[in-house]
């Protein structure tokens, strides 16, 4: 019965909002050009050829850069490094997130100070700021573009699990579980958290959209990524140079898939947060 | 009212002390993290075991922590933000020099995207589902789509090389004009003050993209915010009274309504900033802007460490100082939110 409820309320929501399923499909795609990237592609991404610069043509659907690569090659391949550094750094950044959170919202007193200090101390700082001085120490590689990222996104879980766990903590619910003998850490983790994941995996997919704008930001400008591997922001970044003499192509095409990905993560988290909290609807 | 507006400035001001012991202790453990050993780093590729020890000693890194963390806030206090191994001069006088630049463009972008947000959110949440509605959607949702980097050069592409309308993206100033008297660091103002609109002019051309692009990123997170709040406010009961007691449209719709409705907009203000501050460095970079965050840009490139370091703690005080200029705006606006008023 509740799982025939659930159905129609999503097939409800769905309806009234098309851009949703767009949003879905446009995610199913995503994640298979990721998975089938390498098959796909019709051209090596990485092997230079002596067709520089072409515009886009029936054999090069998005022309070829300046060192005769197929574009449309390089931005199908590059899906996959972009979304496992977006998926890699936001999945790190929830799951610390709600760790600290749920101990400051669960503990309060001086474990919420603390907490709450760490996190207001990340917000203080501009957040592309901050990512930019964090690989600059760690150093230069994509792991540490996954870490920075991932730091820079903590707190927004951080808030949302301390918000809706301090909430819920003096519950009925609660008190019942930890006066049937249950330990505190057991009462938080097997019967306060399930109830707030919701709320979180809004927060998540809102927030997947930003994390993978970060990165290929910070690819963007030359941190991270090292050519010749295909990534959309190292591309732009490879392109710009040739857009004030028109060859449009080199940053067009993988900026629009940027674009496209962080849209579809934009919608998909609108239409789950409708799905899952029709209240805060704009 | 005027002394408990005193008190509630200073006490805002003792709370973002914290913030800012914060913000210096983070730039601090990230200098201590550099990879490998300062000291030898700092000493050059020359240095001897003995050489190297001396740069330790000197740098006061045989001290025991807290002790150089000491060292650390006093030489930041007296403006020694170190050295920048990149052009071999002071990073505070490096800064200084840039800041001018990085300020200018992001005023400007922060003006004009106010300038079309506010209305755009004003007439959104006036005639729900309407045309201008879903305009509003469509900026909203193109705004947070939309990297920053990618809208930039699009627009050079179209208003620079397809019209022919902007200067080439390189730059404040094109070569063939000379950089106003220096007064304020701005171009545009500076320009005005010394009375010479052809170099205002060519100013203006050399802003106006880099500026739109900033101003259409801001724009999404203004327009959404002023709309729901605008929407909040309209269906509160003092409206509908103020519409009753037969006030003019226009009336109740600035006076009372958004008014009220822009508080929450200045909240957001804040985190705004955030995202400018950051969306700043990669249009100064499509830009070849020479402000400080092209500057970071050369020096992360570069490893030079001390540059980095200064850069991340100015623009985190820029935007500490933001915040705290917000908030006491906000306090002299809203008057509840001065605490013993109410």
């Amino acid at each position: 019965m509740n799982a025939v409820a659930t159905l129609r309320h999503t097939r409800y929501v769905l309806g009234e909002n098309p851009l949703t399923v767009v949003a879905f499909s446009l995610f199913a795609l995503i994640v298979t050009v990721a998975i089938f990237g390498p098959w796909i592609a019709p051209y090596d991404p990485i092997a230079s050829s002596a067709s520089r610069l072409q515009p886009p043509s029936w054999d090069h659907w998005f022309g070829t850069d300046h060192l005769g690569r197929d574009v449309f090659s390089r931005v199908i391949v590059a899906t996959r490094l972009d979304l496992f550094i977006a998926v890699s750094a936001v999945a790190l950044s929830f799951v610390v997130g709600s760790i600290l959170g749920c101990l400051a919202g669960f503990f309060g007193g001086w474990t919420d100070r603390i907490i709450s200090r760490c996190i207001d101390t990340i917000m203080a700082f501009p957040l592309f700021v901050l990512a930019m001085g964090i690989v600059a120490v760690l150093g230069n590689s994509v792991e540490n573009i996954i870490y920075a990222t991932a730091i820079i996104n903590l707190p927004f879980y951080a808030r949302v699990a301390r918000a809706e766990i301090s909430v819920r903590r003096k519950a009925g619910f609660a008190a019942a579980a930890k006066v049937a003998g249950n330990s505190d850490l057991r009462v938080l983790s097997m019967h306060l958290y399930p109830n707030i994941l919701p709320q979180m995996m809004v927060q998540l997919s809102l927030n997947m959209g930003w994390a993978i704008l970060n990165a290929a930001g910070l690819s963007f400008i030359g941190l991270g990524v090292v050519p010749p591997t295909p990534e959309w922001g190292i591309m732009v970044a490879e392109g710009a140079e040739y857009i004030v003499s028109g060859q449009w192509w080199l940053v067009f095409f993988p900026g629009a898939a940027l674009m496209l990905a962080v849209f579809c993560f934009n919608m998909m988290g609108d239409g789950l947060r409708d799905l899952i909290d029709p209240r805060r609807r704009t | 009212m005027r002394t408990s507006w005193m008190v509630t400035v200073g006490q805002r001001l003792l709370e973002a002390l914290p913030t800012l012991f914060g913000i210096i202790l983070v730039t601090f453990v990230l200098t201590r993290s550099l990879p490998g050993d300062p000291a030898v780093y700092f000493a050059g590729p020359a240095a001897d075991a003995q050489s190297i020890a001396e740069t330790r000693a000197s740098m006061g890194l045989d001290q025991p922590l807290p002790v150089q963390f000491g060292r650390y806030v006093q030489n930041l206090a007296q403006g020694d933000w170190g050295v920048s191994h990149n052009t071999g001069r002071p990073v505070i006088e490096e800064l200084g020099r840039r800041l001018p630049a990085s300020l200018e463009l992001t005023l400007l972008g922060l003006l004009l995207s106010m300038a079309a947000a506010i209305p755009l959110g004003v007439l959104a949440a006036t005639r729900p589902n309407s045309l201008v509605d879903h305009a509003c959607r469509v900026v909203v949702t193109a705004g947070v789509s939309m990297p920053v980097f990618f809208t930039g050069l699009l627009l050079v592409y179209v208003f620079y090389y397809q019209l022919g309308w902007a200067p080439s993206p390189l730059g404040r100033l094109s070569f063939m004009y000379i950089e106003p008297p220096k007064v304020t660091g701005l171009y545009l103002v500076d320009s005005l003050l010394a009375g010479d609109f052809e170099v205002f002019r060519a100013a203006l051309g050399q802003i106006a993209l880099p500026a739109i692009t900033l101003a259409l990123f801001a724009m999404a997170p203004i327009a959404r915010m002023t709309r729901a709040a605008m929407l909040g406010v309209l269906g509160s009961d003092y409206i509908r009274t103020a519409k009753a007691s037969g006030l003019a449209p226009h009336t109740v719709l600035f006076t009372y309504a958004l008014r009220n409705a822009l508080l929450p907009v200045l909240t957001t203000l804040g985190m705004v900033f955030s995202f400018l501050l950051g969306a700043n460095v990669l249009v100064e970079k499509v830009f070849s802007w020479p402000g400080i965050g092209s500057f970071a840009i050369e020096a992360l490139v570069a490893s030079d460490y001390a540059a980095v370091q200064g850069f991340v703690l100015s623009m985190a005080l820029l935007f500490v100082s933001l915040n705290l200029i917000i908030d006491l705006l906000y306090t002299l606006i809203d008057p509840r939110a001065g605490g013993e008023a109410t």
